[in-house]
């Protein structure tokens, strides 16, 4: 009994483990690429998930809307970079963490005007809704699933982009050494913007994905932004790997304190990142500070 | 603007520095106050997790002011409602009522959402000797330890909520599981549960499991909800947090072997969420617009609250900001002043109709005693209006043998 019951939550933790893994992507993305601690990582999941409320009224369609958010709030990304971050770059990170800061608090206030402080509903998209029963581990939604297997697609792709091509290389360069690959003749101003666009546009396909799991409200991206930032520094700043198994681990350890000491399961996590850095500051699979 | 006056005077007065004029000065004074309006202040969560609440509380409240002083005031002095954010959190909601006693002057405090603010808003009231009506959820600010002569409960208490909830589902012979958000609301919920099930005989509470307040993702707590095998969820939480839980708890399949029921069913999280996440769902609450047809009070707040509103429907927190603002003022024009003494011996044992039919305001704990409703969130398909969220299953009257009695709550009797 008791056995089995250990099994469903080891399994309901590794699938919430896969949505931190979801949630925090982008966050970590631009930390590592571009060493910019982005503060507005939760406005922008929360903005993905109003702007997927937005095409979903105009549209009717959850699959259109995911095609088209990250899109959009990426595109937003963009413009943040190139007319407020870019001219903070080389001022220390305390100029664009500030900056995001306040980004945040904006992008917040922007949302109740346009669309009110009250939550607004969100459904699941029809051919995702019910659930699956998986045998042992009892009823499984099938939104989950979903999720899990669009989270495992994201990163693979991430990690054949950064790993596997001419692309990823010039940004895993720019990451180690701007200056040399300047002088290689590299625009590395555009390759920073597009980064930073990817990380916001992932932020928004989180909030898009996670808004039929859990309820669309401006200050929705607040909790996110503090375990986004917990799973990226257990996993070690920027590596992607290392945030994989940070969100995976991050799960687990919540869900089986939910099991056994349920009202500290959301001190759990903090805890869990308490001792990572105690016993190894940069992280699981951090390189240390390169930059 | 008059009160500048006021001011205006007494510092003219001081720098005079003649005692001779002080005198008829603070007779002039004495007799303007008659015509200064009736303050009151009140202080809610207009930003964080209960605003959407909070702003229909304020609508209403309006509303009561506006009805007051359309009908005269009190002989005339009218009343004037002063709105202050207490951002949902203690020390904000105490500073505010301090600077709305000393400062504004105020004739009383209606008002404050959740627990622990409205206990800090009451040591300050309690302090000074100022009158409070309380319009949210609480079990201790009546007990003894908690009580003021001048504190008034007008909103339900979780042991009348959670009570008439089970009363109405639980059978002897059904497991019961709860789900409590792991604060005062969450266990003062899960006990009024507890203690209605010990009275019913025969129902058995397989689990009490918490969750952290202000949780986003409850999956975690599902697998040992299910596997207790419950016929009944009692799901204690409150806001965003109801919201999101009963969702999940209905994506994760709990609706299949179980029923889910919760203390108070809440309008604008029904509103947030979605018919489908609700639909069955069971739960207490003060107020809902449609017992228009059977309540005639209710039936003149909704049309008031529509005539401001551009034909919307009041919330069950709102109907609390009209009900204990009204309550309030109707108690002074009985008593003939705003005097704290005398509006406390007309408020023990005053019976009253603000908005959904009789109450009382028991004398010795100072508790309203007054109805439950018990609603059921309705499936789209059966939704007339985008305002028809609910069906009333039943209406328990309000009834002294539901509330805990005075003794219990430790006050002498």
């Amino acid at each position: 009994m008791e056995i089995d019951l250990i099994a469903v939550q080891l399994f309901t933790g590794v699938a919430l483990g896969a949505v931190f893994v979801l949630l925090s992507t982008g966050l970590s993305i631009i930390f590592g690429m571009l060493g910019v601690v982005n503060f507005a990582h939760g406005a922008f999941y929360m903005t993905g998930a109003y702007a997927g409320v937005f095409f979903l009224a105009l549209t009717g369609n959850f699959w259109l809307a995911l095609a088209a958010v990250p899109l959009l709030i990426g595109a937003l990304g963009l413009g943040v970079e190139r007319l407020l971050i870019r001219p903070l770059y080389g001022r220390g990170p305390d100029y664009p963490l500030l900056l995001t800061f306040g980004l945040g608090y904006v992008l917040v206030e922007i949302v109740r005007i346009l669309f009110g402080t009250d939550g607004v509903p969100f459904e699941t998209p029809a051919l995702l809704s019910g659930g699956i029963d998986l045998g042992g581990l009892g009823y499984f939604p099938a939104y989950r699933l979903f999720v899990i297997a669009v989270t495992a697609v994201i990163l693979l792709l991430l990690w054949l982009l950064l790993a596997r091509t001419r692309y990823g290389l010039i940004i895993r360069a720019g990451a180690r050494d701007p200056e040399i690959l300047s002088i290689l003749g590299i625009d590395i101003a555009r390759v920073w913007l597009l980064v930073f666009g990817l990380g916001t546009g992932l932020a928004a396909l989180a909030g898009l994905l996670a808004a039929p799991m859990r309820s669309v409200n401006p200050e929705m991206g607040v909790a996110v932004l503090v375990e986004a930032f917990v799973v990226t520094v257990i996993g070690g700043m920027g590596s992607l790997l290392g945030g994989a198994i940070a969100g995976m681990l991050v799960g687990i350890v919540v869900s089986l304190t939910a099991l056994w000491m349920p009202e500290m399961s959301t001190i759990s996590m903090f805890a869990l990142m308490t001792l990572v850095l105690l016993i190894r500051p940069q992280g699981l699979f951090g390189r240390g500070l390169a930059r | 603007m008059s009160r500048t006056l006021t001011d205006l005077d007494r510092r003219t007065v001081l720098g005079g520095g003649l005692a001779a004029l002080a005198a008829p000065a603070l007779l002039l004074r004495a007799a303007r106050a008659a015509d200064e309006p009736i303050r009151i202040g009140f202080p809610t969560p207009l930003t964080g997790p209960f605003g959407a609440e909070a702003k229909d509380q304020v609508r209403c409240a309006q509303i009561a002011v506006d009805q007051f002083n359309a009908a005269g005031g009190l002989n005339g002095r009218k009343a004037e409602l002063l709105v202050r954010d207490d951002k949902l959190n203690p020390g904000e909601a105490a500073t505010r009522t301090l600077e709305l006693i000393e400062q504004d002057h105020v004739a009383c405090i209606v008002g404050s959402l959740s627990s622990s603010v409205q206990l800090a808003v009451n040591e300050v009231t309690k302090a000074r000797g100022m009158l409070y009506v309380s319009i949210s959820q609480s079990d201790t600010i009546t007990e003894a330890s908690d009580f003021g002569r001048t504190t008034f409960h007008e909103a339900l208490n979780p042991h009348m909520t959670a009570g008439a909830v089970a009363r109405h589902v639980f059978k002897p012979g059904m497991k019961v599981a709860i789900l409590l958000a792991d604060y005062a609301y969450g266990n003062e919920m899960a006990a009024g549960f507890r203690r209605a099930a010990a009275a019913i005989g025969g129902v058995e509470i397989v689990l009490e499991q918490k969750h952290p307040f202000g949780t986003a993702d409850y999956s975690t707590f599902l697998p040992r909800l299910r596997s207790v095998k419950p016929d009944v969820v009692c799901i204690c939480n409150f806001g965003r947090d109801q919201a999101n839980s009963i969702k999940q708890a209905v994506d994760f399949g709990i609706t299949r072997q179980a029923r889910i029921v919760v203390p108070v069913l809440l309008y604008n999280q029904r509103l947030a969420g979605s018919p489908e996440a609700f639909e069955g769902i069971v739960g207490g609450a003060n107020y809902y617009w449609t017992i228009e047809d059977r309540v005639p009070s209710a039936k003149a707040f909704n049309d008031a609250y529509r005539a401001a509103n551009n034909g919307a429907v009041p919330s069950d927190y709102g109907a609390y900001g009209y009900s204990g603002v009204r309550l309030v003022l109707e108690a002074m024009r009985r008593a003939g002043g705003v005097g704290t003494d005398a509006v406390v011996r007309e408020l023990e044992g005053y019976h009253y109709d603000t908005c959904k039919g009789p109450e009382t305001m028991r004398a010795c704990d100072h508790q309203a005693i007054q109805s439950v409703l018990i609603l059921q969130s309705k499936a789209k398909a059966a939704m007339k209006s985008a305002a028809d969220l609910f069906d009333v299953l039943a209406i328990e009257e309000g009834s002294e043998a539901n509330l805990r009695s005075c003794a219990d709550l430790g006050h002498k009797t």
